[in-house]
């Protein structure tokens, strides 16, 4: 599917939507979005990339297999539940650290890293899909 | 609108099943995801609804505005959402495994788990047309 | 606890013994044997114990919650058990060590066993009937291991399987009647149950029990008309015969009929039912044996004759002479019937052949088999001064002092006994004495170990028979008085003078020889044939006709639930979940309808609309563009209904795998045909109906679920801790990074596995093409 337009729009819509979709899980924890959200967007941006150059130009936008992003996301989410076991706690107990920055409060916690691991694996999960379809029809 | 919700998903429950009665594969597809949106919207009408109030807390609060929409349901059917879509994929490419296999996909045909008892009449084996 | 660590040593060992015979290679047996050595001494210190102070009970609570206690009861009944099996057990370690020498499979014989030999301990020293009917169950199982121990033969396999089906069939019933038991005696302690007898005679279900109770029994110990498995099982190595199909596992169900004759004996079903099966076993099994020229045969049918005269004595148990009568006979038939397997299957070993017919003069070659056959024998056919001769005295008092038809009765078991003294000839004389003959192995004397048993026991039998008075108030009294369930005390002795008893005895002992002179006519006589076919074979065929039956039914009721058609099976479960779920929700609560159905706006109307018009589409669509955008405006109105109902989150989430799936059917369709083929119009309707069905109890159950009010505890719980503790102000998203994290954690696994699962299907494919496959 070779149009003009479709990859010029693609092209322009990559970096944005990729944006968009970090910053849904990042702002999840307080508002609409989260790792499911913002992963389906990331994956929907390769995934138009795909259909507009190719899987071939969109996995080498991506550098890393898919594959690789889904083990990664895997690993970071148990990661995420062991500092619970370290600290005593259960694993996957959410642990925070808050810093007071001028008036607001600045909360970090495990949650936001288990969140990017959710991220990584459905993008991963969806364009190991998307990908290996595409590399069928071409 | 909880009674009218009851209605719909009763429907598309009947809709989904009916369309994974048939013989051709991609119609057992199609109803899968219409049953998969069916059980999200029981999932959903079970848990209440309420009409905006989602279940976010304010900034500045500690706690949700009065009468906030029940999470919890929420929660269970968005990675059921996903989990869905990555079973669709999962059917599909099944689908399109089994063609290239088989060389149908009517699912009467595929005998290959469950081979025919001896004298039994079966559908003919025969490849679909590939449409033009 | 002593027992039940005695029982745990022993399965320790057992499981251990394969190592041990790989590390200590011939003298494994040895060193195995000490665990039954062991055992017999540690029974033995329970004989002055009972004597003194009655029944031991010990007991552990394993499932409380079901009334499942290790709890053990070491009466004079068990301990007679208990030392027999272990002590019987010993010589047939020590004689298997010998036999299988050089066997690859040693280490198995071993351990299975071993295993064996704790499971028919658990069996008589249990007291819970749970922990009773788990031990009986590991015997069968450990029996179907023994009996198939050659499983490269075929024979062998088929009898191990018609021993266990059998068996086990029998032990399903048992464990039926056991619970009945319980229920009506109100505890689950056969020392509590055999107080209880008034009440579970007297209770409407004691029919039931008795008969399942029975079933097990019959089935285990061989009776008429499940008898056939005994001689089957004789496939398995002699040393196994010796041990379970002589002296202890087919007195399982002897053992267990003795245990609950205080609870359940006495009543007149009883006494017709043991009498009447026991009487018939024992004559059918005695002559059956003068059918046969195996050696091992016969003494299986010998083994049977012996199992019916125990039942028809318990039959029979309500006088003194009864029930001492089945303690002498356990003791004797185990001691002479161990010796005499052993014996066949060192003439075996040794000649390589076990049929009368081959073997002749083996005395010189054999001089201590063939003695301690002789000894085993003499006291088989009842002589003074075995122990054989106590045994059959007691049979033929007891057979007199019966209830009801005492000369029947004693008749049958004269019958009997003349064909069992012909027997005792037939096994102990014809291989030893007569002219020598070739053999397909050049005999020689067997080693120590395995002639070392059946000396032992049948000098055992001797000494009983010499000095009874040794036996007669540690063991045999309290045995008896526990089949009894009173205190019982007699006096063994070998001369009683000249009673009518004596004269019956020499009868049969006349008779007998004459009959071990006959004995090749007889066999092939028409009437022995016959007599052979009705009750000797028939009966196994009605088991092969049974068993064929069942593979009938299995198969055809196979096609019927399992056609090979996804939409049968769908159509089936579904279609039986919605009639029930709609009739009792019907049945149970009538047809509810929530309110609020005024409070519905137009806009919402438009959306259910829009859905059911998708849905429709996408049912009827000929075409898979048209079905692709119909369930596209299904998922959207959904998306559409989640953000109108305060659930953002939900509608994003579902618009953007709207958009994956519109791709992910883009780059599949292309490849697969048409929507073709279109059904019947009948299977349509039929179709529609189930689907329609389904779709109504789901409104039905919703409309009444939304009758009652939802419990706000969740909600409340979520809200309140959502910000405060996990810090975070999107509840749904805290639900699924915090609260229920680890519920998030098995989802993405899985969608890891479903992208991966594609990703399989595709690739594999592709790689088969790319080598040349016969792909397309």
């Amino acid at each position: 599917m070779k149009s003009l337009i479709l990859q010029t729009i693609a092209r322009l819509l990559l970096p944005l939507m990729i944006l968009f979709s970090v910053f849904l899980m990042l702002r999840g924890h307080n508002e609409p979005g989260g790792g499911f959200i913002g992963g389906l967007v990331g994956a929907g941006a390769f995934s138009l990339y795909a259909v507009a150059f190719g899987p071939a130009s969109a996995r080498g936008v991506l550098r890393a297999d898919p594959r690789t992003l889904l083990g990664l996301g895997l690993l970071v989410t148990v990661l995420s539940g062991f500092f619970a076991m370290v600290l005593g706690d259960a694993f996957l107990t959410g642990q925070w650290l808050i810093f007071h920055i001028g008036e607001a409060d600045f909360h970090l916690g495990t949650a936001l890293l288990f969140d990017i691991g959710v991220y990584l694996v459905v993008v991963g999960a969806t364009l190991t899909v998307i990908f290996s379809l595409e590399e069928e029809s071409t | 609108m909880e009674p009218l919700l009851a209605i719909m998903a009763g429907f598309l429950f009947a809709s989904g099943l009916y369309l994974m009665l048939r013989r051709n594969y991609v119609r057992v597809v199609i109803g899968l995801i219409l049953i998969s949106n069916a059980a999200n919207l029981v999932i959903f009408t079970m848990g209440r609804l309420a009409r905006g109030n989602p279940p976010l807390v304010a900034t500045g609060e500690t706690m949700p505005a009065e009468g906030f929409a029940n999470p919890l349901p929420q929660a269970l059917i968005l990675t059921a959402i996903v989990i869905g879509f990555g079973l669709l994929a999962f059917a599909l490419v099944l689908a399109y495994r089994a063609y290239r296999e088989l060389g149908t996909v009517d699912v009467d045909a595929m005998r290959v788990a469950e081979p025919p008892y001896p004298g039994e009449k079966t559908v003919s084996g025969t490849p679909d047309q590939e449409e033009a | 606890m002593g027992v039940l660590i005695s029982l745990l040593i022993g399965c320790v060992v057992a499981f251990a013994a394969p190592l041990l015979n790989r590390a200590a290679g011939s003298r494994a047996g040895v060193i195995l044997a000490l665990l039954p050595l062991g055992l017999t001494a540690y029974f033995a210190t329970f004989v002055p114990r009972i004597a003194a102070e009655g029944a031991l009970r010990q007991s552990i609570a394993w499932v409380p919650a079901l009334n499942v206690n290790l709890s053990f009861y070491v009466d004079g009944l068990s301990v007679l058990f208990a030392l027999i099996i272990s002590g019987v057990g010993f010589f047939i370690v020590l004689y298997g060590s010998g036999y299988l020498k050089g066997h690859r499979d040693l280490g198995r014989f071993y351990l299975a066993v071993t295993l064996f030999m704790v499971s028919m301990l658990g069996v008589v020293l249990a007291d819970n009937i749970i922990t009773l009917f788990v031990f009986w169950e590991l015997t069968s199982f450990t029996s179907y291991l023994l009996i198939g121990f050659n499983h490269e033969q075929e024979r062998a396999r088929k009898a191990a399987l018609q021993a266990l089906l059998v068996t086990g069939t029998g032990g399903l019933a048992l464990l039926g009647g056991l619970i009945l038991m319980a229920f009506v005696g109100g505890s689950y302690e056969i020392s509590e149950l055999l107080n209880q007898g008034e009440v579970l005679r007297e209770h409407g279900l004691y029919t039931a029990i008795l008969i399942l109770v029975l079933a097990g029994c019959f089935t285990k110990s061989a009776q008429f008309p499940f008898h056939f498995w005994l001689p089957a099982a004789m496939e398995a190595p002699t040393p196994v015969s010796a041990y379970l199909h002589s002296a202890t596992m087919v007195k399982a169900g002897v053992y267990l009929m003795a245990r609950l004759h205080p609870a359940l004996g006495g009543t007149d079903l009883w006494i017709l039912l043991l009498a009447g099966f026991g009487a018939a076993t024992m004559v059918i099994g005695s002559w059956l044996a003068l059918c046969h020229s195996d050696l091992k045969r016969i003494l299986a049918y010998t083994t049977v004759m012996g199992l019916g005269t125990l039942t028809m004595l318990l039959g029979i148990g309500q006088t003194e002479y009864a029930v001492v009568a089945v303690a002498v006979f356990t003791l004797a038939h185990s001691l002479y019937k161990g010796a005499l397997f052993m014996v066949a299957g060192s003439i075996d070993h040794e000649a390589g052949t076990r049929d009368v017919g081959e073997v002749g003069g083996l005395r010189k070659a054999m001089p201590i088999t063939a003695a301690a056959a002789l000894v085993a024998a003499l006291s088989m056919a009842g002589i003074v001064p075995f122990f054989g001769f106590i045994a059959k005295e007691f049979v033929y008092e007891a057979a007199l002092a019966a209830g009801s038809l005492p000369r029947l009765l004693l008749a049958l078991a004269i019958l009997a006994n003349v064909a069992g003294v012909a027997a005792a000839g037939i096994v102990a004389l014809k291989p030893f004495y007569g002219p020598v003959r070739t053999t397909p192995k050049h005999p020689h004397e067997a080693p120590i170990a395995m002639w070392a048993g059946p000396v032992v026991l049948a000098l055992l039998g001797l000494l009983f028979g010499l000095a009874p008075g040794l036996i007669a108030a540690p063991l045999i009294n309290p045995v008896a008085g526990a089949i009894a369930g009173a205190p019982v005390s007699v006096e063994l002795v070998l001369w009683h003078g000249f009673t009518p008893v004596l004269g019956m005895s020499l009868m049969t002992l006349a008779l007998g020889i004459g009959v071990f002179f006959l004995w090749n006519t007889w066999r092939e006589s028409r009437f022995a044939r016959g007599f052979n076919r009705a009750f000797g074979v028939a009966p196994e065929n009605a088991y092969f006709r049974t068993i064929d039956g069942m593979l009938w039914i299995a198969h055809w009721q196979t096609r019927i639930f399992q056609s090979g058609y996804l939409r049968h099976y769908l159509t089936t479960v579904i279609g039986v979940t919605a009639f029930a779920v709609g009739f009792t929700l019907l049945s149970r609560h009538g047809l509810v309808l929530p309110g609020g159905w005024s409070a519905i706006t137009f806009y919402e109307w438009t959306l259910a609309g829009i859905m059911a018009a998708g849905a429709l589409v996408a049912v009827f669509a000929r075409s898979r563009v048209t079905m692709v955008v119909a369930i596209g405006a299904v998922g959207f109105s959904v998306a559409l209904i989640y953000l109108a109902n305060s659930a953002p989150d939900l509608s994003i989430t579902q618009i953007m795998v709207e958009t994956l799936t519109v791709v992910l059917f883009a780059l599949v369709l292309i490849h697969l045909p048409s929507l073709r083929p279109v059904e019947s119009r009948a299977s349509r309707l039929r179709d529609a109906a189930v689907a329609t069905a389904l779709g109504a109890a789901v409104t039905l159950v919703m409309l009444t679920v939304l009758t009652e009010p939802i419990s706000p505890h969740l909600t409340e719980y979520f809200g309140a801790h959502s910000y405060v503790t996990a810090h975070g102000r999107n509840i749904v998203n805290v639900i699924l990074v915090d609260f229920r994290a680890l519920d998030t954690l098995g989802e993405i696994v899985v969608l890891g596995i479903a992208g991966l699962g594609v990703f399989a299907l595709v690739k594999l494919r592709a790689k088969k093409r790319r080598d040349g496959g016969a792909d397309v």
